[in-house]
């Protein structure tokens, strides 16, 4: 079936004219159609755009101009702003909002020929960890627990819909934005390779922001080699965003095939917390076998700081968030909702836009910025932020890259852990350092836990060196083998 | 307690978002939880150690002061809520 091919499969095949970009992207939608209903996905497909970008394609290659990802049919995550195409970040305020610019990391990928299937599923502006903020509904995980085939799953998140969608083959890979774990997230939770490169690698431009200086675009993929292609796509420099990184983006795809031979890999003792189910420990001890199968070589190291991540971020973080989302007012884009007077305005609108949690986070920072707390919480945040970068800096001087486990579970059901959003914020716990230093990061699938649900490890490199974590990742995926495919899917 | 109703109602003032008065009690235990939870940051010694505001590790680019965009003021109101001729259009602030 198309939709089970990779990208890289099926940029020989288009290439060959096997089968054309149409075919292609026409089999996606088909999928979408048959499964959106169920996994809501996808806030808004655009069928109409894709197929006329499908026949451009088409044209390019009838000509000769084949781009890396001519044809390809891609899901976007509902926070990059799409020219024309209504950009939701999933919440009342921006419901009707249709942005009159592209964001810089679309435009990329536009600019190399690939097809954009439509704006997928995520938490109100990005703020959670299993799509269930969404005020456009919850997005059910396309794997189901093989003892109780009736729980709905979650797909993680923030980047819940783009995972989904890559799960079931509704979509060949989707964009993601990573700000405490919602591309590596939602990707252990859905078998795929999520990827959060460094800080500054992909512009933020024309991408909603929540917490600017921790906000890293990124892709889902099924495969590291096609995480490679389309981090390769979307990475730039780009004057447009301050904080974008002035370097050359390297050959990822050949970073994939270098192996780890020689490779040291460090294995941070702080990532065994308590509570952490066997299964998850098993799986990083194989994966620890398999590096050192392969030649690489095992060190035990100490990441001091990894305990205080979370509680730093959730300063940080909302308090980047109450600045940002200060521009939903009601007066130039999004909702507004009437009063009296012009504060008045501001105040309805802004309790009738915001969703709970994004209403508690903005409450949060706005209370950690203020006058007589600002250096009990926020400063205190951001040195203790100096010294998780430094464990990273120490830990990083010594060893090529790090191995940890993904998550602390597997996927949960909807519903579970909503009663206290620290149950809730736990799930980042492994993934939120490389946001707070800004370092590169990846999950692979790498087994199933006794459910039947994916279960994925992370690798986490030096500041820029995201060739290392791919040749890490591929190598992992090449002992892993993992082939397990989730129930719901296109062509089922 | 950290965050009483009044703390409550003086940041969502700050925040300008309207909260009704019986969400007041709720939003205090929940917003008091995740401080509570916050507090573990204490136990770390902090003496001497510069505040990192972000992860670019980078100096600041400079540009030219110079405008590089603009000059389409359809596109900019194309969203906005309420429009008078080429201006955003709001409740009246002066008397």
């Amino acid at each position: 079936m198309l939709t089970d091919l990779t990208i890289a499969q099926a940029q020989a095949g288009l290439k060959a004219k096997t089968f054309s970009a149409v075919e292609l992207t026409q089999a996606h939608l088909t999928g979408v159609d048959a499964l959106n209903p169920r996994l809501n996905a996808f806030i808004t497909v655009s069928h109409a755009k894709a197929r006329d970008q499908a026949k451009a394609a088409d044209e390019a290659i009838a000509r000769g101009d084949i781009r890396p990802l001519t044809g390809i049919p891609l899901a976007i995550k509902d926070l990059f702003c799409t020219e024309g195409i209504r950009t939701t970040a999933a919440s009342r305020i921006l419901e009707s909002f249709i942005p009159p610019y592209e964001s810089t990391v679309t435009a990329n990928l536009l600019n190399d020929g690939a097809v954009f299937l439509g704006k997928t599923n995520l938490d109100e502006f990005a703020m959670g960890s299993s799509n269930m903020t969404s005020a456009f509904g919850p997005v059910e995980n396309p794997w189901k627990r093989r003892q109780d085939q009736n729980a709905v799953l979650v797909p993680g998140g923030s980047s819940g819909g783009s995972a989904a969608a890559v799960a079931a083959r509704i979509a060949m890979g989707a964009t993601g934005t990573d700000t405490g774990g919602s591309i590596r997230q939602p990707a252990s939770f859905c078998g795929l390779v999520g990827v959060k490169p460094s800080y500054g690698r992909c512009s933020r431009w024309g991408v909603v922001a929540f917490a600017s200086s921790l906000d890293h675009p990124g892709p889902f993929a099924r495969t590291v080699q096609d995480g490679a292609i389309l981090l390769g796509s979307m990475a730039s420099h780009d004057p447009k965003d301050s904080t974008s990184a002035d370097r050359p983006v390297p050959d990822y795809q050949a970073a994939c095939k270098r192996g780890v031979k020689g490779l040291r890999i460090g294995v941070p003792r702080e990532y065994r917390v308590d509570g952490m189910p066997a299964e998850i420990e098993a799986l990083w001890q194989q994966g620890i076998a398999w590096l050192r199968d392969a030649g690489a070589e095992i060190v035990d190291v100490s990441l001091p700081h990894t305990k205080y991540g979370l509680a730093t971020y959730y300063i940080v973080a909302p308090a980047e968030a109450s600045s940002n989302l200060a521009r939903y007012d009601g007066v130039r884009f999004g909702l507004r909702k009437d009063g009296a007077e012009l504060s008045d305005m501001y105040g309805n609108t802004r309790a009738a836009g915001f969703g709970a949690e994004v209403r508690r986070r903005i409450l949060i920072g706005t209370y950690v910025l203020s006058a007589g707390y600002y250096d009990a919480y926020y400063l205190r945040a951001q040195k203790v932020r100096a010294l998780i970068l430094r464990d990273f800096n120490e830990v990083f001087a010594n060893v090529d890259a790090l191995l940890t486990p993904t998550t602390p579970s597997a996927a949960f059901a909807q519903g579970e852990k909503m009663d206290d959003p620290i149950q809730m914020y736990l799930n980042d716990l492994f993934t939120v350092g490389a946001n707070l230093a800004g370092v590169p990061a990846i999950s692979v699938p790498a087994g199933l836990d006794s459910n039947g649900l994916p279960l994925g490890l992370q690798i986490i490199g030096k500041n820029f060196d995201e060739e290392t974590v791919f040749a890490v990742s591929a190598e992992i995926e090449r002992a892993a083998g993992f082939t397990a495919l989730p129930q719901i899917r296109a062509g089922m | 307690m950290a965050l009483d109703p009044t703390t409550i109602r003086r940041i969502a003032n700050l925040s300008r978002i309207r909260v009704e008065h019986d969400q007041l009690e709720p939003l205090s235990r929940e917003l008091n939880g995740i401080l509570g939870w916050i507090e573990q940051l204490n136990e770390v010694n902090v003496a001497g150690v510069e505040p990192l505001t972000g992860g670019a590790q980078m100096a600041m680019k400079m540009r030219d002061d110079v405008v590089t965009d603009g000059g389409y003021p359809e596109k900019i109101l194309a969203n906005a809520p309420d429009r008078n001729r080429q201006f955003f259009a709001v409740p009246k602030v002066v008397e």
